[in-house]
């Protein structure tokens, strides 16, 4: 257990791949901000989505390259930071991208210790031209080619979830993206939850754990700690915040305040919920419960 | 002339909603294709599964989701699945009957380009890129493209091939083409043809808003309009806001 300032001082450092993995679920923006504040620099950035995260980070100047597949503001438009320094000639920020599947085979690879992951995708376009670790290969079983990417294995993945023990046991529910196979191919994991519980809760339901304490470094509770993104059951997506970011990332002066005011104006996730105020939380609440059915696992003595 | 009783936004959606007739999984994208894959569920297609890229299969959501991440889409689907399922076990497994894509370049063959205008190593515009479009494109037995045209989106040679297109004798890319201005499908040269035309749209306007000499259908009709039914489930049921109709 520890305060994500701790977390993040004790396990990211400078010039590390860090991956803040969760497919438009469980982004864990507390965890960016945090390394914006303790002003982390030259990090390789890893996420199959940047998301908004990755726009502040890169427009507060922590990363000198990014990995990633799918480059946008989900649903509003393009990430402007990140295209501030990755457009024109000698652009500042170095970009390596893959498709979906090919950033999903990358964590898989690295995870399970394979040299490479084979995939159908790429043929016929001009992915491979541009990122020369995709490559193609023969089948050993036959005629056909396929394409494989290289194994990606970060210095720390972070993952927001819904609950944990104090020893790391973690469990999610609703999407789950590539946060496991992220985990398992880091050097070192950061979970961050919403909600602490007893290892008596993660022993009943042990179908819902996705990531064991035994890979687990740090486990840190800060409810809300996705917030502008979702946590199922939690709280819902603040897609006014989306849109409104749009404008704020089309302006360096304007992104640079923000990260003043939202960023390095607060201590931690608490004053920045504080600070958001009672609207953006009556926004972001569930209209209602839905309740999953329970299930008998059974008792064997 | 008097104005029509829809908009183009809404002709596009009722025209690759119908597209849809009798399909049962389909990838859904966000946007125009959302509210298609939703108004085909009501209408043509009632056994569509709708899959969404972030995860879900079966989904029914209760709102217009602005994205595709999204709570709701997970409240009350089928299944969740992981991006290594989803991509692995539904798409490169083929069990995925269409998927949508948007482009912001097109070639006559369908080669689709949302990587970068300009130079790849010093762009003038950095687009999202692949995301799954690749995927898409070439696992969905057929691939839908709903876009708007004009001459800097439907060209000769696209800047960066994102998601491959069609070639003679072979689909490994899109197979219907939506726009505002009318409904393509592919030849068996592997390129374009138009094969119908949006009421009030002349071939001058179409030639007019694409770099190639496209193939014109010798059958070649009107679009029908959206019908009152259709028009009533998208301004009352499906998009009551008017966020992607109007």
């Amino acid at each position: 257990m520890a305060s994500l300032h701790d977390a993040v001082a004790a396990l990211v450092r400078d010039g590390d791949s860090v991956a803040i993995e969760g497919f438009t679920h469980l982004i864990c923006f507390a965890a960016g901000h945090e390394i914006i504040r303790q002003r982390r620099r030259d990090l390789t950035l890893i996420r199959l989505t940047p998301d908004v995260i990755y726009d502040q980070m890169i427009g507060a100047g922590v990363a000198r390259k990014l990995v990633f597949s799918w480059l946008g503001n989900p649903g509003v438009g393009s990430l402007h930071a990140i295209r501030r320094v990755s457009e024109g000639p000698d652009p500042a920020l170095e970009l390596e991208e893959y498709s979906h599947y090919g950033m999903v085979g990358r964590y898989i690879a690295g995870a399970t210790k394979l040299p490479f992951y084979p995939l159908r995708s790429y043929e016929g376009t001009d992915m491979p031209a541009a990122n020369p670790h995709i490559r193609p290969m023969r089948s050993p079983y036959g005629d056909e080619s396929v394409y494989v990417v290289p194994p990606i294995n970060p210095d720390v993945t972070i993952v927001h979830a819904q609950r944990a023990d104090a020893a790391g046991n973690t469990q999610v529910w609703g999407l789950v993206g590539a946060q496991k196979e992220a985990a398992f191919a880091a050097d070192r994991v950061i979970v961050v939850v919403e909600e602490l519980v007893d290892e008596s809760v993660i022993r009943a339901d042990p179908d819902r754990t996705v990531i064991p304490s035994v890979i687990v470094d740090a486990v840190v509770v800060e409810p809300y700690g996705a917030h502008p993104s979702f946590a199922q059951g939690h709280y819902d997506r603040d897609n006014t915040f989306y849109v409104e970011w749009d404008a704020v990332g089309r302006d360096a002066e304007r992104t640079a305040a923000w990260l003043d005011e939202w960023v390095h104006g607060v201590a931690d996730r608490a004053e920045y919920m504080e600070r958001l105020g009672p609207v953006a939380r009556e926004r972001i609440r569930p209209t209602g419960p839905a309740l999953a059915g329970p299930i008998d696992y059974g008792e064997y003595r | 002339m008097s104005e029509p009783a829809y908009t183009r936004s809404e002709l596009m959606i009722a025209a690759a909603a119908r597209e849809l007739a009798h399909q049962r999984v389909c990838f859904v994208g966000i946007g125009l294709p959302n509210i298609a894959v939703n108004l085909a569920l009501h209408t043509v297609a009632p056994d569509l599964e709708l899959i969404y890229e972030a995860g879900a299969y079966g989904a029914q959501p209760a709102r217009l989701p602005l994205s595709i991440g999204d709570p709701t889409i997970v409240t009350g689907a089928l299944a969740v699945m992981s991006q290594n399922d989803l991509f692995g076990l539904y798409l490169q497994g083929g069990r995925v009957d269409v998927g949508f894509l948007g482009a912001a370049q097109i070639d006559r063959f369908g080669n689709i380009n949302t990587t970068v205008i300009g130079d790849y190593a010093s762009p003038r515009v950095r687009l999202p890129g692949s995301g799954g479009a690749n995927e898409i494109a070439m696992h969905s037995r057929q691939v839908f493209v709903v876009m708007r045209q004009s001459k800097r989106s439907f060209v000769n040679e696209i800047d960066f091939c994102t998601s491959p297109g069609n070639s003679p004798g072979g689909r490994r890319g899109p197979s219907v083409v939506v726009t505002d201005l009318g409904v393509y499908h592919f030849d068996d040269d592997g390129q374009m043809r138009l094969d119908t035309m949006h009421p009030g749209t002349t071939l001058d306007d179409v030639h007019a808003a694409m770099e190639w000499d496209v193939h014109v259908s010798p059958g070649l009709t009107v679009t029908p309009p959206p019908s009152d039914e259709e028009l009533r489930l998208m301004r009352e049921v499906l998009d009551p806001e008017g966020r992607y109709i109007r």
